[in-house]
């Protein structure tokens, strides 16, 4: 083992085991504790479909300047047991640094060898590999020890004083190990420390949707379990007493986009979150919004398809279907936001915009925003307390009023003198039965002028890197980290780059950037390239080439450097 | 209150003459008038079919969604305003066939709403096809050989599943179902009220004198604790009985169990959002 690592300022760690090992407890303490100390970090995990067994990983990078997505390069890896190695071989090189038990591994490869399980039970059980395992990386970066110590204690404080006394005493055993061997090795990183960081935020995928809905006054959420949309139900259920949200998972996702509709029709402010096979279950839901002209939002967490799939990978690959989910004609938001921040903003405004155009708002995220964080210097500030823009009723009120720009004012039931009738059928503004030919044609005019006026609510596309660009790079969703990075590691590139945080309805202004380039690259997480076949139709304007991906795995920086 | 309330001045009813739909409307609008309630905070729910339609001849709040789909939208009201009143009202075809899943866990979760089902063992709006409850050998243009599943017993069904208001009632009765009816909305808890009706158009089987002949009043005597002697009455077929089979008042409602009404009765539209709670939320994320 020699300096190879020096002058690298970007980490790689990947922790891998099993299912059931407890990686994750590793991750969370290992980033939080990095941050703490005033590093830019980043972590994303990659799992298989099962409880227990199987191999899964965490990635964590930390780096002089702000991260946010893969690489495939590993510097550093823990594997927890010996399918690990083999798993993750592909992404290793003569100078990835190996550090396990290798009586454990029982491999043949050069590591460095850390008795962690023989460690732990001299601390009285195997449970505390994973924090030797903490404390090792900590000692190995050469952090100081009363971080990790002072970490450690706040972090297992409500387990009691044993608790943390075995865990700081497994964190100490751990932080020596690593500086010895980092000294005897002389392995030493140049990742710059950025004192602010320390009070920067950190929040995934899950948290941020979920914070943005609560922004945007969620009060409902009915949804049934299903990767990778599940962490948002869950972190609405933990929160639901504190926000006073009403959380119910239903029967299944048919119910549940009904039981969304419902509370709007009452006067409530409902989310569902799904995945693509739930989504499917919903579309007639979405229709029946369309036609009751009812807000609702739906957050799809895509994952690859078709069927079953590959239930906790990650895929762009239901634009199509969140495009054009619902029979009939009517109009929709979708949003695709590819950072955090975005992720919280986009929750937030689709309940806005739900509620003012009485229309379904679809959030498209998918497995590698969800589960990705890094720091964040905080979210959207949203300083409008929300306001229910609902009605109190007058006799003779009428839910489907014919009004010039097609918005009828919402009422419910209960507040007011008006009946309020919603109706799946076609109807009249009363909104009873009608088969009325001119009746429906005023009421698709109404529903679909809607639509027309949305496209002044468009969160614009935004552009990155250089203004007298040749190449245009376009992406939607979550590549966008990936592409900004790999973007920023070519010189005098004379790429420019084009994120889309909304993909539906879209904005005339984009023909623009084509203009003004000679080539135009669409980067896609999937198979047949939704978006680009999107922007086709849309407006005629088309790609030279294109990037894809879909093997089930998000893009890496490499991948995409190599492909521009 | 006066008795016409809930009349409409003028409506272009889609039921055939004689349907058995126009002796429930007159039911239930009855019901509704003999217990005062507010007009302004009923709402009926419904879902796709010749009995779904009931709420468009009414002066009343209506949710009328998707086939099936009745009770997930009148749970979801109920629970994000249990000041109302629920009355989820739709076809045996909507509610135990299409929407059957949701029967089960509607009864399960117990909700305050009352379910009406409109049973006259056909498919109407298209057209006499079999429904659930139809009888082994009813013959229709899709089952041209008869019927050959065994009906659907909702009442054994909600029973097994230990609905708190179990009720049947026909029609032809329309005294004794207007007070079914009336205990059934007064109930606290999920209730069911099994309507046998006939389809003059695409039923000639189970027709009025057919119900006549076919159902009995449950004695006086009837135990409505008692669980296991309601579901022997559930499964007797030689003749049906109508009345209320089954109560069970001790079970905790959906609604009432929510956290968000704990220490805030008010309805959801009442309250507004904490920015500032959220704000300071977030900042945990920093730790």
């Amino acid at each position: 083992m020699d300096k190879k690592l020096k002058q690298r300022d970007d980490l790689s760690i990947v922790i891998a085991g099993e299912a059931g090992q407890g990686i994750e407890t590793i991750e969370i303490i290992l980033t939080k504790l990095l941050k703490r100390a005033g590093y830019n970090v980043f972590a994303a995990k990659e799992y298989m479909s099962r409880v227990r067994g199987g191999t899964n990983s965490i990635g964590i990078r930390i780096s002089s300047r702000p991260v946010a997505c893969f690489v495939n390069r590993i510097d550093i890896v823990f594997p927890l047991d010996k399918k690990a190695i083999m798993r993750l071989k592909p992404r290793m090189t003569e100078k990835t640094i190996i550090v396990g038990d290798k009586k454990a591994l029982a491999t043949d490869e050069k590591i460095i060898d850390i008795p962690f399980l023989d460690l732990a039970e001299s601390i009285g059980n195997p449970i505390f590999a994973n924090i030797i395992a903490v404390g090792f990386a900590i000692g190995l970066l050469d952090i100081g020890q009363d971080v990790l110590l002072l970490f450690l204690s706040e972090y297992f404080s409500k387990k009691g004083k044993e608790i943390i006394d075995q865990n700081v005493r497994a964190g100490q055993i751990g932080w020596d190990l690593g500086q010895e061997k980092q000294k005897s090795l002389d392995i030493s990183f140049e990742i710059k420390k950025d004192i602010s960081v320390a009070n920067e935020f950190i929040i995934n995928g899950h948290q941020a949707i979920s914070l943005g809905a609560i922004a945007g006054g969620c009060n409902f959420i009915p949804s049934y379990p299903m990767s990778p949309s599940t962490g948002v139900l869950t972190f609405m259920a933990q929160q639901g007493e504190n926000f006073g949200i009403v959380v119910e998972q239903a029967e299944d996702e048919i119910s549940a986009i009904n039981m969304g509709l419902g509370s709007w029709y009452a006067g409530g402010r409902s989310m569902v979150t799904t995945s693509g096979g739930g989504f499917a279950l919903m579309t007639e839901g979405i229709s029946l919004a369309g036609c009751i002209e009812s807000p609702m939002v739906i957050h799809l967490a895509q994952r690859p398809g078709p069927a079953t799939g590959l239930p906790t990978r990650t895929e762009q690959g239901d634009l199509e279907l969140a495009l054009y989910a619902g029979h009939g004609e009517f109009p929709r938001v979708i949003y695709a936001p590819g950072n955090i921040q975005d992720a919280f903003l986009c929750a937030y405004k689709a309940f806005e915009l739900a509620d003012k155009y009485q229309v379904p708002v679809i959030i498209l995220t998918d497995q590698l925003l969800l589960d990705s964080y890094y720091n964040i210097s905080g979210l959207p500030i949203i300083t409008e307390e929300i306001k229910n823009l609902i009605i109190k009723t007058q006799a003779g009120y009428k839910r489907y009023q014919i009004t010039e720009n097609g918005i009828s004012d919402r009422g419910i039931p209960g507040y007011g003198e008006g009946f309020v009738c919603v109706d799946s059928d076609e109807h009249d503004e009363g909104g009873y039965i009608t088969e009325d030919f001119d009746t429906r044609i005023a009421m698709v005019d109404k529903r679909l002028k809607k639509g027309e006026l949305l496209k002044q609510e468009i969160l614009e596309p935004e552009f990155y890197g250089d203004q007298d660009y040749e190449k245009l790079v376009v992406g939607w969703g979550s590549t966008n980290h990936v592409i900004l990075e790999a973007m920023r590691s070519k010189e005098n590139n004379g790429i420019g780059y084009l994120y889309f945080k909304q993909i539906y309805p879209l904005s005339e202004k984009i023909e623009e950037y084509w203009k003004r380039s000679k080539e135009v690259i669409f980067v896609e997480n999937n198979a047949t390239g939704q978006f680009e076949k999107l922007i086709r139709r849309e407006f005629g304007l088309s790609a030279n080439r294109h990037i894809r991906k879909y093997n089930g795995l998000p893009f890496s920086v490499e991948e995409v450097f190599e492909q521009l | 209150m006066s008795q016409t309330i809930y009349d409409m001045e003028q409506c272009d009813i889609a039921w055939c003459p004689g349907c058995g739909n126009f002796g429930i409307l007159n039911i239930i609008k009855d019901a509704l008038v003999g217990l005062s309630l507010p007009q302004q905070d009923v709402v009926f729910v419904s879902g796709i079919g010749q009995a779904a339609k009931i709420p468009q001849y009414m002066k009343a709040h209506y949710f009328n969604g998707l086939h099936g789909r009745a009770l997930p939208p009148a749970t979801a009201i109920k629970a994000t305003n249990p000041k109302l009143t629920v009355i989820a009202e739709s076809g045996d075809g909507d509610m135990y066939g299409e929407g059957g899943n949701h029967f089960i866990h509607c009864i399960r979760r117990n909700p305050n709403i009352t379910n009406i089902v409109h049973n006259n063992m056909v498919y109407g709006l298209t057209k006499g096809q079999a429904s659930p409850t139809s009888e082994r050998g009813f013959k229709t243009p899709v089952q041209i050989n008869g019927v050959i599943l065994e009906p659907f017993n909702p009442i054994a069904v909600a029973i097994s599943l230990d609905a708190s208001f179990v009720a049947r009632v026909s029609v032809g009765e329309k005294d004794h179902a207007k007070e079914i009816v009336k205990k059934a909305i007064l109930h606290k808890g999920y209730a069911l009220v099994d309507f046998f009706q006939p389809c003059v158009t695409f039923n000639k089987t189970n027709t009025y004198k057919w119900f006549k002949e076919h159902t009995y009043f449950l004695e006086e005597s009837h135990d409505m604790s008692n669980r296991i002697k309601a579901f022997e009455k559930a499964i007797e077929t030689e003749k049906l009985p109508l009345g209320v089979f089954y109560v069970n008042e001790k079970k905790p409602v959906f609604e009432e169990q929510l956290t968000v009404y704990r220490s805030d009765k008010r309805p959801l539209y009442e309250r507004g959002s904490d920015l500032a709670k959220l704000n300071e939320f977030i900042n945990n994320f920093k730790n």
